[in-house]
């Protein structure tokens, strides 16, 4: 399950490939600090709290370890990066590290920490925590899910202390999105964390029942309680290090209380009724039904379009031999059929999907790149119409034809029928799988849909191969295609359709090998966007996924909470968090 | 004699039931799986009998209130073209009990429009038709794992109590063990076992062994006790000392005390058992997609934004609300029916 969202998860986002970034205008506080002064948003007032829903109990505090959702929520209030995505612009900016410098060949990167820093416990930060952090992170034994994104080019990364306040990272090859990497990597104190690490005890550290005079970082608050089962409590860090423009200090929130409300219609009831301030991850439906009492409820919604999840249909083209799966082996004679597949995705209602499904708030997709990620989409992916008469000319220049009562057989008169396998726990996948069903029965194909309870699923997926087709969305976590590589690269784990090959199966999966290759090592914006459109005509050509559609990213605030500036890339409300305050 | 005649309406209520279930294809306009993509979450259509000039018409018609919608006419009644209701009309192709095919409906409108007597659910399916094909599967499969659970509760529960020592603790500690079973994690194994895609009869099979087999420990344990007692009355030792065998006492003095258990455990557990295929479904051991089910009916009340803007989701539950009543209804008559033989 990690290795499935661990890519989705982390990551780093577009390109920006100015060499010589500018730092944000740094400002000297007391006592040395440098301080970062955010340029966007509203000047607002210290204090008051906010309350927010998590969906569930974060498993536990320690950034290293974290892979479920919740949790990595609560660490992005309590932490900091080196070098960060803004949400709002999807540029790399200055965090921890108010500047840095790339060598000529790419391989170099040296990071100039800020001075004068403070632990939200009160002690000073400098590179020995920098160096001490990512040694746990690239730590074999400590299996950290980040780790396979600082591993670039097969080897680690090297980190080197230049001195005090200078770290120097080395790459084994250029990394088009290397600045990226550092983006929610949290820097750990060393001082609280070293000696656990050295005793052996890392992997219970900073658990759930971490005492909070044991918990510091950079982030823009810390600890302050934890109710098992009920709420986190966390407070106002007094040594945060941004300012706003008019030179106050950072967060202006005294209290922020998350919540853990198990469902979501719960989380959407307590919204609208006014226990929570902010809301997010919710479904079209509930979308409507917030908005009806929008104006008498003190509340807004907002309909971001497009974000980057995209939700696709693929066929099983896995090697069966070894796994003795007669049965679906001969059915992958029509799955390896380039037409059959070009011949379903004609006869999709992608329209009807959008208009069913998420209530119109949503995208059609007919690639992997949604109109969201507005650096990478490929304008040239042509949209064909639904048709059901090219669908039928597809099948019958692939030796399909049709029996007297209108049921699709193939060459040797076999009638065509297949199951897609969803996750009974998304309602919005099943119901594309009944829509499909139907569309695919005009064609003539008997087409079940089995959904199953999600890990069983997954293991289906990517340990048994016993499916024929199957639903899946994926979301990435950064717009950049390298949060992608395992996708569409023919040994990654995430190369749904088959896996985990030793050798491209296909010629056109050996050309996107390369293609995806290249794209990771080429620094230059535009010659990588040539890439990797290739790859999106591959997919769109080809269709190893048939892209469905890309669900909107839906949002709400109460009126009171200012500064609200949501964005399409995960955590969608709060990653602006300091700057959030209440009037 | 109120009594005899409220079983007598029940039972009739329950025959009707069960009839409307059987001849569905007949009773339904449409087949349960074919879809409306214009029109998802139609209210029900009202019939009218008076037209929007005042004319009275013995046969009813509806408006296609959809059709007004798109055209842009408004969507208050009296606007839009109308239709009348037929009936006895050709439509979609259906099979009586599996046997028996025929394409004539009770009622329906032409094609260009729709008739939904319960409105329609989220793919512009019609809900009437899905909430009489859906008790095909779930009314017999409900009523035939109730039964199981409770024939294998009598064997069990009868034995243990009547013979008591060694056999008792055998049963009902081995019912314990049953009970605490990791059933989710047994259901996963059972699941990833059988071919991913099962048929409509296999499906059956499943709900109706899984849930039988399941649920035996409860009407055992009650069975265990009503024995227990009833096998130290007067007259259970009046018949041992006439020389009576244990088979004949079992059968003649004891079990009949059970009854009244027996009933309502079945009353009980068959509404059950109609909800707990919701949670087979989510297993995949269910009735999947197209293939309507009540407890897919009543689990889609269970989202807020069902619940809070569609309120002719309810009507499924509200037709099962008098159906489970007459069960209840017809096993209170019984018992008490029984009781008045028995003294």
């Amino acid at each position: 399950m990690g290795k499935l969202y661990s890519w989705a998860e982390c990551a780093a986002l577009a390109a920006v490939f100015a060499l010589g970034v500018s730092p944000a205008l740094a400002q000297t506080g007391q006592a040395g600090e440098e301080r970062m002064t955010v340029e966007a948003g509203a000047i607002g007032h210290a204090g008051g709290r906010l309350v927010v829903a998590l969906r569930s109990e974060p498993k536990t505090l320690n950034p290293v370890l974290a892979v479920d959702e919740p949790s990595r929520d609560v660490i992005r209030c309590l932490t900091a990066d080196l070098i960060h995505i803004n949400r709002g612009s999807l540029k790399t900016e200055p965090s921890l590290a108010k500047s840095w410098s790339v060598s000529a060949d790419g391989k170099q990167y040296i990071l100039q920490l800020r001075r004068g820093l403070r632990f939200s416990d009160g002690e000073p930060f400098n590179a020995d925590d920098v160096i001490f952090s990512f040694q746990v992170y690239l730590d074999e034994k400590i299996d950290s899910p980040q780790r396979d994104l600082l591993v670039v080019g097969g080897k680690p990364i090297t980190v080197v202390k230049v001195d005090a306040y200078t770290v120097r990272f080395e790459l084994a090859q250029p990394y088009a999105a290397a600045e990226r990497l550092f983006d929610g990597v949290a820097i750990l104190p060393r001082h609280l964390l070293e000696n656990t690490y050295r005793g052996g005890g890392f992997s219970q550290a900073w658990n759930l029942s971490v005492p909070p005079n044991q918990f510091a970082g950079l982030g823009p608050f810390r600890l302050k309680e934890y109710i098992p089962g009920q709420r986190v409590v966390l407070e106002r860090n007094p040594y945060y290090w941004k300012a706003d423009h008019a030179g106050n200090e950072l967060p202006y929130l005294n209290e922020v209380i998350l919540l853990f409300v198990p469902s979501e219609d719960a989380q959407v009831i307590r919204f609208q009724s006014g226990d929570t301030d902010v809301l997010s991850r919710f479904s079209a439906e509930n979308f409507a039904v917030l908005q009806k009492q929008q104006s008498v409820k003190g509340y807004h919604l907002d309909d971001l379009g497009s974000g980057l999840e995209y939700n696709f249909l693929f066929f099983n083209l896995n090697d069966l031999g070894p796994k003795g799966l007669p049965d679906i082996a001969k059915k992958q004679a029509w799955f390896q059929d380039a037409r059959f597949r070009r011949a379903v995705s004609a006869a999709i209602d992608r329209d009807g999907i959008v208009r069913l499904v998420y209530a119109g708030r949503a995208t059609p997709l007919w690639d992997q790149v949604t109109p969201g990620n507005k650096l990478w989409i490929d304008e040239n992916i042509p949209h064909p119409a639904r048709s059901l008469e090219r669908a039928r000319q597809l099948l019958e220049s692939a030796g399909f034809s049709w029996t007297s009562a209108g049921s699709l057989v193939d060459a040797h008169g076999t009638s065509v029928e297949f199951s897609i396998l969803t996750s009974s726990s998304n309602a919005q996948r099943t119901k594309m799988a009944t829509i499909i069903q139907d569309d695919l029965k005009q064609l003539g194909m008997t087409v079940q849909v089995v959904p199953l309870e999600f890990h069983a699923m997954v293991d289906r997926l990517q340990n048994s191969y016993d499916y024929e087709a199957a639903i899946m969305g994926l979301v990435s976590g950064d717009a950049d295609p390298t949060s992608e590589m395992n996708v569409w690269l023919s040994s990654g784990e995430t190369h749904l359709w088959h896996p985990n090959q030793d050798k491209p199966a296909t010629p056109w999966e050996s050309d996107m090998d390369q293609l995806m290759q290249q794209q990771l090592v080429t620094l230059d914006y535009a010659k990588r966007k040539h890439l990797y459109d290739r790859v999106q005509e591959i997919v769109a050509e080809n269709l190893p996924v048939i892209c469905l559609v890309s669900p909107d990213i839906l949002v709400g605030a109460a009126n009171r909470v200012g500064n609200f500036r949501p964005a399409i890339l995960v955590p969608y409300a709060l990653w602006n968090i300091e700057q959030l305050y209440v009037q | 004699m109120t009594r005899r005649r409220k079983l007598v309406g029940a039972l009739i209520l329950l025959a009707a039931f069960q009839s409307l279930i059987l001849l569905a294809g007949f009773f339904a306009p449409y087949d349960f799986a074919s879809q409306n993509r214009e029109r998802p979450f139609a209210p029900p259509t009202a019939l009218h009998f008076v037209d929007a000039r005042g004319h009275f018409h013995f046969r009813p018609f509806i408006y296609d209130l959809e059709d007004a919608k798109r055209s842009g006419e408004g969507s208050s009644a009296g606007s839009g073209p109308s239709y009348p209701v037929h009936f006895f009309v050709r439509g979609a192709p259906y099979k009586i009990a599996g046997v028996f095919a025929s394409c004539i409906h009770l009622f329906g409108v032409e094609a260009s429009g729709r008739i939904f007597l319960m409105g329609s659910d989220a793919y512009g399916r019609d809900q009437f038709s899905r909430f009489l094909f859906g008790g095909q599967i779930s009314m017999l499969a409900g009523l035939i794992a109730a039964i199981l659970s409770v024939s294998i509760g009598i064997v069990v529960g009868g034995i243990a109590g009547y013979y008591g020592g060694w056999l008792d603790e055998l049963l009902m500690r081995g019912g314990e063990l049953f009970l605490a079973l990791p059933w989710l994690y047994l259901l996963f194994a059972v699941r990833a076992a059988l071919p991913l895609h099962i048929s409509q009869w296999e499906v059956f099979l499943l709900l109706v062994s899984v849930m039988g087999l399941i649920g035996w420990t409860r009407p055992a344990r009650l069975i265990r006790g009503v024995v227990l007692s009833a096998k130290q009355r007067n007259f259970v030792a009046a018949a041992r000392g006439f020389g009576a065998s244990d088979a004949y006492l079992l059968r003649r003095h004891v079990l009949p005390q059970t009854y009244g258990v027996l009933l309502t455990q079945l009353t009980l557990l068959i509404p059950q058992y109609v909800l707990a295929e919701v949670t087979l479904t989510f297993l995949g051991l269910g009735v999947g997609e197209p293939m309507p089910s009540w407890g897919a009916l009543l689990s889609s009340l269970q989202q807020y934004y069902v619940l809070s803007s569609y309120w002719w989701m309810f009507l499924p539950a509200l037709f099962l609300l008098p159906l489970f009543l007459a069960f209840y209804t017809a096993a209170d008559a019984l018992q008490e029916l029984h009781k008045r033989v028995a003294l």
